[in-house]
């Protein structure tokens, strides 16, 4: 039998490159090339055209009160800059907003040290668990003469960076969790994990968020109650461990069975060769495909606003509701939908930074 | 003893099996029986008799005809219609999409490329809902009232009410005509054997002739007429031709432009898959471009695609429930408005997980059985 296999990893030539063809050459090398060019520029030119007379020209700049934005035809930055607050802050008390400010500062900046390949130790643990604990702290108040803010309160940019936290960070060791015991040998955790990980991943995260803010209260006894915040962070991290686990999984399938084996020979147990050994390559291995579903995540959190949380979205659309102003959706999307950008292109970036050092490493 | 079963590495699996099994079950129970507990207190009656009763809620926009005294049971069956409605729309819009997006990027067309690029990464790093949101404000807001409705084709009308252009409409028996293509399909599909054995006989034009025959009999005798009608001003609104709700098009532009971006990059992986010497060889052969891209390139690129593209239809079908966010009755949004009207939360969302669970299945089980026909090819 004549067997064809095509292998994905196969070893792909670069298409030989046409010395010749400089920027002139491409752009208007052959007839379709420069009907291209001319329609691409052409559509470019117009939209930028439209962007530029709504964004710049006809725009009511900051320090504009909202009638001067009805009757111009551009965008409305005064509303922007009138709302910054209460976009980014939700309804936090406005004498108190330098709390969630702190925190999302804090927030950002134990990210910005954590990329850094040198800082993944269990130092870097640490220091989160006290971010996030002193965060928490913070934004709650009660202590030291801060006023007791409670998380109903809370809203805007610090509840959607606290929500993909609590998703990431607690979703990546159950997701790990999860993606041993489905890979595992023992028949009962491979049951579970299995389901489990199908289950959710068969179900729209509107579903679950819906599941934790109607029926988890349902399901626990009397008189005990889960803050609906904390409800939200369940939903997400349930969701995103699942998916995290399937990654995860697939890291783990890529490693060759010489490594355990090897391990085994060496003496180390179970969790001293899953520890040093297995977690640190497969990890590796699946950088990337862990970035993407991070990114996900992060933009998931903008669902909360259907079970009626304010995260940044909806504290954006809350905003929108002052009669004294028009209502300038479009550009509150686009201020909302540029914070998201800044945070999920930045992260893949950086994933494709980390994947040439991690390259470059293995060819050393 | 004891420590002769806790070095025995069976007796140990059994154990940490036993107690991952009890405190698994356990908590599900003890969540299940806290439910029944608060339910029993509460006095609320479980159960799904509830789905005969009146829905009383109208439905903006359905495929089946729906009446707010109809049942619950029939109002889910309007939102899940629509659910699959949107996805089968949004799955191949995207796909086209993607299809030229993956071209696009792959162009060594600077302009192209970068257009391409910046759509991609615009579309994928910020999230769906607030691409939705932003859509719906674009078309309900931005958008001129019917009376200054914007006219880009004759016939075709863009105002705030939504999208209305002309439309064919049918009257008189249309299943004579459905029944003859449907006998059409099934019996190319089970003529295949003699399709392949037989390649001589020109087995597709004598079908195509049966067909157009036994339709224009079967037109006949359903006494079909077709009239087009074109969409009118009448008072505040149109009237006349098919219309799109904005809710409808803001779903289904926000949903496509996000899906294709993935789509985009998933069909370019497959085709940069594909060995660089195919191009060369089909270019070799004499091939032009397109019909190496049909006939040599995508074929084997299929293989890479499937699978993942599987995954993207998945997240397709379970995006469509962020309708909720814009308005149009899916079945989340009809179960969501049911359980606010009823309280039988856990039944709704039962429901709700059930039918996405089945979804789900079933796509996978499509793909899988669609992956392994064009795995089997290439063992021939």
């Amino acid at each position: 039998m004549n067997t064809t296999v095509i292998s994905t990893d196969m070893p792909s030539r670069p298409a030989p490159v046409d010395r010749q063809a400089g920027v002139a050459q491409r752009l208007f090398g052959s007839v379709s090339s420069s009907i291209a060019t001319v329609v691409a520029l052409g559509l470019a030119l117009y939209a930028l055209g439209r962007f530029i007379d709504w964004s710049l020209l006809n725009a009511v700049w900051p320090g504009e009160s909202g009638a001067m934005c009805r009757q111009a035809s551009g965008a409305c930055w005064a509303f922007l800059a009138e709302k910054l607050n209460q976009i980014l802050f939700g309804i936090y008390p406005r004498g108190e907003q330098w709390r969630p400010a702190v925190v999302c500062v804090v927030i950002l900046a134990m990210v910005v040290v954590s990329l850094d390949p040198r800082q993944w130790r269990l130092r870097t643990v640490w220091l989160w668990l006290a971010g996030m604990a002193g965060s928490l702290a913070l934004m709650q108040g009660g202590w030291a003469g801060l006023t007791p803010v409670p998380t109903a309160s809370w809203g805007g940019l610090p509840v959607t960076l606290l929500l993909a936290v609590c998703a990431l960070g607690v979703g990546m060791p159950l997701g790990i969790l999860l993606a041993l015991a489905r890979r595992g040998s023992l028949p009962m955790a491979r049951f579970i994990a299995t389901c489990v990980i199908e289950l959710i991943r068969g179900l729209p995260l509107i579903s679950l968020l819906f599941m934790a803010s109607i029926v988890l209260p349902i399901m626990l006894p009397a008189g005990m109650t889960i803050d609906s915040l904390l409800r939200a962070g369940i939903a997400l991290t349930v969701f995103s461990a699942a998916y995290l686990a399937e990654v995860i999984r697939g890291g783990l399938q890529s490693l060759p069975a010489g490594q355990m084996e090897a391990s085994r020979a060496l003496g180390l147990s179970w969790w001293q060769m899953t520890r040093l050994v297995v977690l640190p390559q497969a990890v590796r291995k699946v950088i990337a495909p862990l970035t993407n579903t991070a990114i996900v995540m992060i933009k998931n959190t903008s669902l909360v606003l259907i079970v009626g949380l304010f995260d940044l979205l909806s504290s954006g659309r809350a905003a929108l509701t002052d009669p004294a102003w028009p209502t300038p959706y479009v550009e509150t999307y686009l201020f909302i939908a540029s914070i998201y950008f800044c945070i999920c292109f930045g992260l893949s970036r950086y994933s494709m930074w980390l994947e040439r050092r991690f390259k470059k490493g293995e060819l050393r | 003893m004891f420590k002769r079963l806790w070095y025995d590495a069976r007796a140990r699996s059994v154990l940490a099996q036993g107690l991952i099994a009890c405190v698994f079950f356990g908590t599900l129970s003890w969540l299940v029986w806290n439910a029944h507990d608060n339910l029993t207190q509460r006095g609320i009656t479980t159960g799904f008799g509830y789905l005969g009763d009146a829905a009383r809620f109208p439905v903006s926009e359905s495929l089946l005809a729906y009446r707010p005294t109809d049942s619950y049971a029939r109002a889910f069956a309007v939102g899940l219609v629509n659910t699959l409605y949107i996805s089968v729309l949004v799955i191949v819009a995207s796909t086209v999409l993607g299809f030229l997006l993956a071209l696009a990027r792959r162009s060594r067309h600077p302009l192209v490329h970068g257009i391409a690029t910046l759509y991609l990464e615009i579309t994928r790093n910020t999230p769906l809902v607030v691409q939705l949101l932003f859509w719906y404000s674009l078309v309900t807001i931005n958008l001129p009232s019917p009376r200054q409705a914007l006219n880009p084709l004759p016939g075709v009308f863009l105002s705030i009410r939504g999208l209305f252009f002309p439309s064919v409409q049918s009257q008189g028996d249309w299943l004579p005509v459905a029944g003859v293509l449907l006998a059409a399909l099934l019996a190319w599909w089970g003529l295949r054997p003699l399709r392949r054995h037989r390649p001589s006989l020109p087995l597709g034009r004598i079908l195509i002739a049966v067909t157009a025959l036994a339709g224009v009999a079967a037109w006949q005798w359903g006494g079909l007429t077709l009239s087009t009608t074109a969409p009118q001003l009448r008072g505040l609104n149109f009237v006349g031709g098919t219309a799109l709700t904005p809710e409808f098009t803001a779903l289904l532009v926000g949903l496509t432009l996000y899906s294709a971006a993935f789509s985009g990059e998933i069909i370019r992986g497959g085709i940069e898959a594909v060995a660089q010497g195919q191009w060369e060889a089909a270019q070799s052969l004499g091939l032009r471009p397109w019909t190496t891209l049909r006939h040599v390139i995508v074929p084997q690129s299929l293989r890479v695609i499937v699978p993942p593209m599987t995954s993207q239809y998945l997240s397709i079908v379970k995006n469509t429930t962020l309708a909720l966010a814009v308005g149009y009755p899916d079945l989340s949004f009809v179960i969501t408005t049911t359980i606010n009207q009823t309280g039988q939360a856990i039944e709704g969302l039962a429901i709700l997980m059930g039918v996405y669970l089945c979804i789900s299945l079933s796509v996978s089980l499509f793909m899988n059985l669609y992956n392994r026909r064009i795995l089997r090819t290439e063992r021939k």
